[in-house]
């Protein structure tokens, strides 16, 4: 984290960069839900580019690239069952089209 | 209460490398990761096994949509800039730019409310007319009532919890980076809530 008034000015101009990246992110957010493409493909493009603007969030904005190590275990915990609530209904859904298949079968 | 009963509010802890409400503040928001973690996961199961509607037959307004994007990725700047203004010493910028995120927290939750609520209630779409419309309301009133917090804990800071300052500016300016935090992680869910069911 910025701890001195020479290392706050510093990420002042980084914070401002990000602002920029993450107006223009939401504009090619919007503009790839035009795109003609497969729902599947259209979900993985919106939130690959969400996630890389909550990244720029979470790092910058949040300082988390200064952070130490400790933090970052606490967090990969919660990510860890985060994925797991996500990937719950996804394998759920997966099992039940498995089944409807067999039964059509 | 001193530092003396309570270690480590001003410096950083040996272990985390941070002041102890700092972390304090990151466990919160990794119980928080489970709070929305949990509705994004219902969300899926939803829109997977649930009656759910075909892509745009209840399309949302995309436009006020990315406008209140665009709000909320501004405030999470201004709430930077004014930890980065108190952290300066510059009290009276570090003041404008809180005021600042209250007013676009406040737009938000206007645009939010009179331009999508009202407009879908009076259209007859109640959170239970549809599943589609029980889950948006369930995940986007949540993140209101977060912004709504927001709001409070900032005009806090602004009015009665200014004086601080005076007293412990590095104390004031610790708790100014902890509601940042907090604000940032708000903007972080919108980020995710915005593509999910405005564009997907």
């Amino acid at each position: 984290m910025a701890s001195s008034a020479d290392d706050v000015r510093k990420s002042i101009r980084s914070y401002l960069m990000v602002f920029g990246a993450l107006g223009v992110l939401t504009i090619v957010t919007v503009a790839a839900s035009w795109l003609k493409v497969s729902v599947a493909l259209g979900i993985f493009i919106a939130l690959v580019i969400a996630s890389v603007k909550g990244s720029l969030v979470a790092s910058v904005f949040m300082h988390l690239l200064h952070e130490k190590a400790t933090l970052f275990w606490v967090l990969i915990i919660s990510a860890f069952f985060f994925l797991l609530l996500i990937l719950i209904p996804v394998m759920q859904s997966y099992e039940t089209a498995h089944l409807i298949d067999q039964v059509t079968q | 209460m001193s530092s003396e009963l309570l270690p480590h509010t001003l410096e950083p802890h040996p272990v985390t490398g941070m002041y102890n409400g700092k972390f304090g503040l990151w466990l919160f928001l990794a119980s928080e990761v489970m709070l929305f973690g949990a509705l994004f996961s219902a969300y899926i199961l939803l829109r997977t096994h649930g009656d759910f509607p075909a892509h745009g037959e209840h399309s949302l307004s995309v436009p006020i949509g990315a406008i209140n994007t665009f709000i909320l990725i501004t405030s999470s700047v201004t709430m930077v800039m004014a930890w980065a203004s108190f952290k300066l010493n510059d009290p009276g910028k570090g003041k404008f730019y809180l005021m600042a995120t209250v007013l676009l927290s406040c737009a938000f939750l206007f645009i939010k409310i009179k331009f999508e609520y009202l407009h879908k209630i009076h259209d007859g779409h109640t959170p239970d007319s549809h599943t589609f419309y029980a889950i948006y309301y369930c995940m986007t009133g949540l993140h209101g009532l977060h912004i709504l917090g927001g709001v409070v804990v900032m005009l806090y800071f602004l009015l009665p919890g200014f004086g601080l300052w005076h007293k412990n500016p590095q104390q004031f300016t610790n708790r100014i980076e902890c509601t940042g935090l907090y604000w940032h992680f708000v903007d972080l869910v919108w980020i995710f809530l915005f593509p999910v069911f405005y564009l997907l």
